[in-house]
Parts: C-alpha cells; structure tokens; sequence
C-alpha cells in the first residue's frame, strides 16, 4: 500500500459523512481507512461517470434501472454483513469482522445471476405466508428494498431515514 | 483488448487480472501481485467502452461464469475474487 496516497477534500469530507450516518443507524464502516477512502472514491468517480452511487466493486450497465439493485447501499448489504461480515465491498462490516472473528477477503456474489448478465428486474413476489389484513388498510405501507425500514403513509419517503436511500428504492409492502 | 503489461522480476507464471478501476479488492490483488514482482498484465474493464467492454464483459465470462471482479487467471487457473491464499499458492509464494 503506498504511504502517499492522497485523497481529495471531496472524498474525505464524504467519508466522514458516510461514517456519521452509517454509526447513526447502527451499521460500520470499514475502520480501513486507505482502503475505505479508495472505495468512496470509487463511489464518487461513479456517480460522475454513471449519475448515481453504483458499487465500486461491480461493473455498471450505466442505466439506473438495470443498476439500481447495486446502488450504494445495494440491496445486498444487510445479507452479506449477517453471513461473511461485510457487504460485497467491504465498505459496511460488522463488529465481529473489526475484531478478526470473520474472515477477511472478497466473499461470494449475491446478485443474481441474471441481474449480473442482464440487469435488474423486479420480480414481484408477494409475501404469501402473511395472513390478510382483517380490515383495511387506512394507509398503504412502504418498504425500503435497502434495509427494510417500514412506514405507513400515503407516499414513501424521499429519503429512507435509516439507511438514506432514496424515495425509488421503496416498494409497496401492504 | 488493450491490456496494461507490469514487468516483474517473477516471470514464472501467466498471469492475466480482470479489474475494475474503483474497487477496493481489485487494487488489493494488484498490490499483492506488485510487492511480490510478479510479472502481470491486467485490464480495468470499467474504462473499456462500448464494443470493448462488451468483449471483455464475455471473456471474464467464460473465465468466472459470474462475472465478478476481480477475476485473476494464473496460466490454467482461474480465481475468482480475493483470495489470497489460493493466489499465493498458484504463483508458489
């Protein structure tokens, strides 16, 4: 790893940002601090080539809908910190990677294949083991594809207020 | 495809790296291959462009059918990802 490597104001600033909001809704970011620095890097080159945060680690289409699975933070996250301790880039991890109970290194892809090959695709998949609301709802309820973050209001949120995705990151849950 | 050639004192080896200029396992690979002077060529597919990125898209392919990054070929072997043990023990360091 070479001693100068220099990063701008941009990113530092970012990463510092990253760092608040992850801690605040009770994720962490990879204490690695040259090697986070590089993937937020990665990140804002991204967004200036592509329009949006696509994961440093996978190769974008460069459409926002085929990409939007993988979108920082990617729908993968949460899943691939709870099994191998971090997300597919390592920029999110987990306590037990900090301390060295996780095995550090690339992990599998989750994406699936075909959105690899092809892109995104909503697959509806209502969940079917839920029982029928007994009434009907006064309002609908959104779910953030992200983290899971439930609200019951008559429009999703322009920023989810856990893991700040954004407002076409949300799908309707009930 | 327009691959970068890294010299290295270490020549024993074929090795040929598919990278994505932005992410972080991708330069971790470079760096082992680097400290340890291996002789590489590599190509960051995400600086390709249209026809070419498309290629190389289909050529990393065949090598790792996921199509993940980075995907390293040590003359017959493909590993895919950072791994660096298996690295280590296809290049005998």
């Amino acid at each position: 790893m070479s001693v100068e490597e220099r990063f701008s104001d941009e990113v530092i600033k970012t990463w510092e940002r990253l760092k608040k909001e992850a801690e605040e809704a009770g994720y962490r970011l990879n204490p690695d601090r040259v090697f986070t620095l590089r993937l937020v890097q990665g990140l804002i080159e991204n967004e200036k080539r592509y329009g949006y945060w696509c994961c440093p680690c996978r190769l974008a289409f460069g459409e926002k809908d085929k990409d939007v699975d993988v979108i920082c933070p990617c729908y993968y996250r949460d899943s691939d910190i709870e099994e191998f301790g971090a997300c597919y880039c390592a920029l999110y991890v987990s306590d037990e990677w900090i301390e060295g109970k996780k095995k550090h290194g690339s992990i599998p892809e989750r994406r699936p294949a075909k959105f690899m090959r092809d892109g995104y695709s909503e697959t509806p998949a209502p969940p079917q083991s839920l029982a029928p609301s007994p009434q009907p709802l006064s309002l609908p309820v959104w779910r953030c594809k992200v983290c899971g973050y439930l609200c019951a209001r008559p429009e999703p949120p322009g920023k989810c207020p856990v893991c700040k995705a954004g407002k076409d990151r949300f799908e309707r849950f009930m | 495809m327009k691959f970068t050639h890294v010299p290295g004192r270490n020549a024993k080896h074929r090795v040929t790296l598919y990278a994505l200029s932005t992410c972080g396992w991708c330069k971790k690979t470079k760096e082992l291959l680097d400290s340890n002077q291996i002789q590489y060529e590599y190509i960051d597919v995400d600086q390709c462009q249209g026809e070419e990125r498309a290629e190389v898209s289909t050529k990393v392919r065949e090598l790792n059918p996921r199509g993940s990054f980075p995907t390293i070929r040590i003359d017959g072997d493909v590993v895919a990802g950072y791994d660096e043990d298996r690295i280590r023990e296809l290049l005998e360091l």
